[in-house]
C-alpha cells in the first residue's frame, strides 16, 4: 500500500507540474492525411535545421484539423491547420466566432491525382472523365435517355477500353480528395457525355442535375469508397487485377512497381503536367496559420518560412523529390508569410 | 427402458456382458469421441491461425531489423562546415558536400561502373541530419577523416531484402536500373553492407523521405509512461471501488444502478473515450496536447470497468468462511478484508489489471483524438516528469502511422513495430504471472 501511495503522490505532483509546464515551445499542427507526409518532411528538416525543436503533426483530415484550429486562441489549442482543399466560409465563421480572426493562408504546391491499376492487370492506360463517369455514375445517359448505370464492362461504353469488369476504388466522402475526383473527373464527364443537359432537360433543377452526376452507383462492388488511406486502396488493387485506383501523385511515384498509370484526356500526369496545368485533376494543397500565435509560440512564423522556402518547396527540394508539385508563385507565398498578411 | 423398469418379471432381461458395447453405449461412446474430435479440431483451427499470424508477422516484420548501411571516411573542413552553417537548409548543404567526397572517395578507387552524383544520391539515405549532428557535437573532428555508417535508401535497402528486384524494377528518381550495378560493386568493395538496425529500435519517428532514419524507441517510451499512468491511477481506484462494493455496500437500488453502469462502461467503445478526454482533460482542464499523461488518462477511463469487474469476480471467489473465520476470532470488517480476502484475490486481480493494461497497450482509437497519432514521436523526452508531458506517440499509433505512409519501407516498419509491441506485452505477461506465482495461495 505504501508503494501506491508514493507512486500517487508522484503522479499527482506530475500532474500539477504539468499543467504549469503548459507552456508549450513546441508548434502544434493537424489536418489532412494528405498534407500529413509533406509537413512530417519539413517538420523533421525543421527541427534538424534550426534550434527550435520539432514541431507536432497531427493526422486527422482537413475539416477535423480546421474545426481543431477554430476552436480558438491559446496554448491548448493548435497553431497551424494543414488542408488538402481550401478553408471554407463556414469554417471562417466558426473561427471568427470563437476569436480566430487573423489566418494566414499559405498554399504549398499542388496535388495530382491519378488512376492507376494492377502492374500486370488490363490494359487501363488513357481515361477520359467521361469514361470514369460512364463506369461508376449511379445514372448515364444510354441512347438519348437517362438510365440506372447497365454497364459492366469498360469495352460496353468504350471500345477502346479493356473487356473488364468495372471495379474502381474511389477515396470515401471524408477525404478532400474526393472533393477534387467529383469535381474534376464525375462532373466533367457527367456534362461531356450530355448526361446533366439531358437530366436538366428532363425537367430536374441545375443543382439537382449536379448532385446526380455526383452520385456513384451502388451496385455490386462496382465502384468501392475507400475511407482509409492510399495504402488500403493499394491492397484493393493488388488483390483485384480488375481493379482501378485513385491516387496521389507522390504515393504512385513512391509504388510505380506495383502499379501503372493511366492518362487523363491524353495527358501522363507528372510534376510537370500538373504544374503547367495540362493534367487536368490536380489541387493546390494549404495550410493555416494562427496569426494570434506568431511570437507566443516560439518558431511559428519561423516554421512556416522554413515551409515555403525554395529551399524546400521549391522545385529542386524535398518536397518536390517526394511528389509535391511546386508552386510557380511561390515568391508571392513567401512575402506573403514574411510580411505576416492574413486572409481577408 | 420402460420395460425394464416395470418390475423384471415381464420380458425376460437381455443377455449382456460389459465386455460387449451394446448399440447404446456405442452410440453414448460415439457421440463423446465425436465431441472429443471437435474440441481437438477447434484447437487445432486456433492454432493454425495462431502459427499462421505469427508467421507472417515474422516474415514481414524481420527487414525492419535489419538495415543497409554505407561505410565511408569523410573529412569535413572548418570552411566547410561555416559555409554548410550559414545556409537555411543545413542538412542538404552537409548532405551535398558528403555526396561530393564520396564520388571523389570512389572515384580514386577506380569503381569499374560509370556513375555520377545523383546516382549516388539515389543511393544514399537521408544523412544530412547525421552528419550536422555529429560536427556540431564534435567540432575537434572537423578536418579529420571520420568513419560513418549511414543509411543506404529505402529501395537499396529494398533491393537487399528482396523487395526489389531488377525485373521489377523501373526506372524512377528514386532509383534506376543502373544504379544496381554500382550498388553490387559498392557491396563487393565492402561499402554497402547489411547491419543489424539499432536504429529502429532506438530512434525516434522520421520524415516519409527518411525511411532509413525511423525507429519506435520513442514510441515505446510513450506508451511505457501511458502504461505508468492507467497502471497507478486504475489499480488503486479500481481496486477501492470493487472492494467497496463487494465488501461494504448496502444492498439497494443505487448500488444497483453503479453496478449496471459499470457493465456497460465496459462495452463502451474506445473512441468515445477519446472525445471525453479531448473535451475534459484538453479543453476543460488544459492538460498538454499530444502527452503521454492525457492518453494514460483516458485510457485509465477505459481500463476501470475491466478492473473493477475481474476484481469484484476475484473477491467473489474467496470462501465466505475465511471472511467468516476471520470475523469469528474478532478481526473488525476491514481487517478481514485487508489482512484475508484481498492478498487471497490479489491473482484474479492481477489478471484482470493485465488483461485491462493489454487492452489499453493496444487501443489507437481514443488517442486519434488527443493528439497522439501522426508524426509526434519525434524524440525523446527530457527527464522523468517530461515523459508524461511532452508529445509523445504510443506504439500501436506509431504502427498505424507507418503502415500508411507510401514508402514499402515503411510498411515493413509498421510489421517490426508489431513485433516489438508483442515482446511488450509479452514482458508485460511475464511479469504479471510472476507476481501471480508469488501471491498464490491455496486452501
Amino acid at each position: 500500500m505504501q508503494s501506491v501511495k508514493l507512486a500517487a503522490s508522484a503522479l499527482a505532483i506530475a500532474a500539477v507540474s504539468a499543467s504549469a509546464a503548459a507552456a508549450r515551445d513546441n508548434v502544434q499542427v493537424a489536418g489532412s492525411s494528405t498534407v500529413l507526409p509533406y509537413a512530417s518532411i519539413v517538420a523533421e528538416a525543421f527541427g534538424e535545421n534550426t534550434d527550435f525543436p520539432t514541431p507536432v503533426v497531427e493526422s486527422g483530415g482537413s475539416s477535423a484539423g480546421l474545426k481543431r484550429f477554430c476552436e480558438g486562441v491559446g496554448e491548448n489549442t493548435i497553431d497551424v491547420a494543414n488542408a488538402s482543399r481550401a478553408i471554407r466560409q463556414k469554417e471562417i465563421d466558426a473561427c471568427a466566432a470563437n476569436g480566430v480572426t487573423d489566418i494566414i493562408q499559405v498554399r504549398i504546391g499542388y496535388d495530382g491525382i491519378v488512376f492507376a491499376s494492377q502492374q500486370d492487370g488490363p490494359a487501363f492506360t488513357a481515361f477520359e472523365p467521361t469514361d470514369i463517369f460512364n463506369a461508376i455514375g449511379a445514372k448515364v445517359l444510354v441512347d438519348g435517355e437517362v438510365v440506372d448505370n447497365p454497364y459492366n464492362t469498360w469495352s460496353e461504353f468504350n471500345s477502346e477500353l479493356p473487356d473488364a469488369e468495372i471495379a474502381m476504388f474511389i477515396p470515401g466522402t471524408k477525404h478532400g480528395t474526393r472533393e477534387v475526383f467529383e469535381e474534376k473527373v464525375l462532373l466533367i464527364g457527367c456534362e461531356e457525355t450530355g448526361a446533366y443537359e439531358a437530366m436538366v432537360s428532363g425537367g430536374m433543377s441545375e443543382d439537382d442535375a449536379e448532385d446526380a452526376c455526383l452520385d456513384v452507383r451502388q451496385d455490386g462492388g462496382k465502384s468501392v469508397d475507400i475511407d482509409g488511406d492510399y495504402t488500403e486502396t493499394l491492397a484493393r488493387i493488388d488483390a483485384n487485377p480488375n481493379g482501378v485506383g485513385v491516387f496521389g501523385l507522390a504515393f504512385y511515384e513512391n509504388n510505380q512497381d506495383k502499379l501503372k498509370v493511366a492518362t487523363m484526356s491524353g495527358i501522363a500526369p507528372s510534376t510537370e503536367t500538373i504544374a503547367s496545368g495540362e493534367y487536368p485533376v490536380s489541387r493546390p494543397l494549404f495550410f493555416y496559420v494562427k496569426k494570434a500565435h506568431i511570437g507566443v509560440i516560439p518558431g511559428l512564423k519561423e516554421y512556416a518560412q522554413f515551409f515555403v522556402a525554395d529551399e524546400i518547396a521549391g522545385p529542386t527540394g524535398p518536397l518536390a523529390n517526394y511528389g509535391l508539385v511546386a508552386d510557380p508563385e511561390l515568391a508571392a507565398t513567401q512575402s506573403m508569410v514574411a510580411n505576416e498578411e492574413t486572409m481577408q | 427402458m420402460t420395460d425394464a423398469s416395470i418390475g423384471g418379471a415381464a420380458a425376460p432381461r437381455k443377455k449382456s456382458s460389459i465386455h460387449e458395447l451394446d448399440a447404446r453405449t456405442r452410440k453414448r461412446n460415439a457421440s463423446e469421441a465425436r465431441f472429443k474430435a471437435f474440441g481437438l479440431g477447434a484447437i487445432l483451427i486456433g492454432l493454425f491461425f495462431l502459427v499462421t499470424l505469427a508467421v507472417s508477422i515474422v516474415r514481414s516484420g524481420l527487414p525492419a531489423f535489419t538495415e543497409t548501411v554505407v561505410d565511408v571516411e569523410f573529412t569535413l573542413s572548418q570552411a566547410q562546415f561555416d559555409e554548410a552553417e550559414s545556409t537555411l537548409f543545413k542538412t542538404a548543404a552537409y548532405s551535398d558536400l558528403f555526396i561530393a567526397d564520396l564520388r571523389g572517395t570512389l572515384e580514386e578507387r577506380g569503381m569499374q561502373v560509370a556513375f555520377d552524383e545523383a546516382a549516388i544520391e539515389r543511393l544514399l539515405g537521408k544523412v544530412g541530419g547525421t552528419l550536422r549532428e555529429f560536427y556540431r557535437a564534435n567540432p575537434e573532428q572537423l578536418g579529420q577523416p571520420v568513419a560513418f555508417q549511414l543509411p543506404a535508401s529505402s529501395r537499396v535497402d529494398g533491393y537487399f531484402n528482396g523487395r526489389v528486384t531488377r525485373e521489377t524494377l523501373e526506372d524512377t528518381r528514386f532509383l534506376q536500373g543502373s544504379d544496381l550495378d554500382l550498388v553490387d560493386a559498392l557491396h563487393e568493395a565492402g561499402v554497402i553492407r547489411q547491419d543489424f538496425n539499432w536504429t529502429f529500435l532506438t530512434g525516434a519517428d522520421s520524415g516519409v523521405d527518411n525511411p532509413g532514419g525511423a525507429g519506435i524507441g520513442a514510441s515505446v517510451v510513450g506508451s511505457f509512461f501511458m502504461m505508468l499512468v492507467v497502471l497507478v491511477l486504475a489499480l488503486p481506484i479500481g481496486v477501492a471501488a470493487s472492494i467497496y462494493l463487494e465488501e461494504f455496500a448496502p444492498q439497494n437500488k443505487f448500488t444497483d444502478l453503479i453496478e449496471v453502469n459499470i457493465s456497460n462502461l465496459a462495452a463502451v467503445p474506445s473512441i468515445v473515450f477519446g472525445i471525453l478526454g479531448l473535451a475534459v482533460f484538453i479543453q476543460f482542464m488544459h492538460l498538454p496536447q499530444s502527452a503521454p499523461l492525457v492518453g494514460g488518462l483516458v485510457l485509465t477511463l477505459m481500463t476501470l470497468p475491466t478492473i473493477i469487474i475481474s476484481t469484484r469476480a476475484a473477491l467473489k471467489a474467496v470462501p465466505p468462511s475465511i471472511r467468516d473465520a476471520a470475523l469469528g476470532v474478532g478481526a473488525s470488517k476491514m481487517q478481514a478484508v485487508f489482512h484475508h480476502v484481498l492478498p487471497l484475490a490479489m491473482p484474479g486481480i492481477l489478471t484482470g489489471t493485465i488483461i485491462g493494461l493489454a487492452q489499453a497497450l493496444g487501443e489507437t482509437a481514443p488517442l486519434l483524438l488527443i493528439g497522439m497519432v501522426g508524426f509526434v514521436a519525434r524524440g525523446y523526452p527530457e527527464g522523468f516528469l517530461g515523459g508524461f508531458t511532452e508529445p509523445n506517440s504510443a506504439m500501436p499509433a506509431q504502427i498505424y502511422t507507418w503502415a500508411a505512409r507510401a514508402d514499402a519501407s515503411f510498411y515493413e516498419k509498421a510489421w517490426g513495430g508489431i513485433i516489438v509491441l508483442l515482446v511488450f506485452l509479452l514482458l508485460m505477461n511475464v511479469i504479471a504471472i510472476i507476481l501471480r506465482r508469488k501471491f498464490e495461495r491455496r486452501w
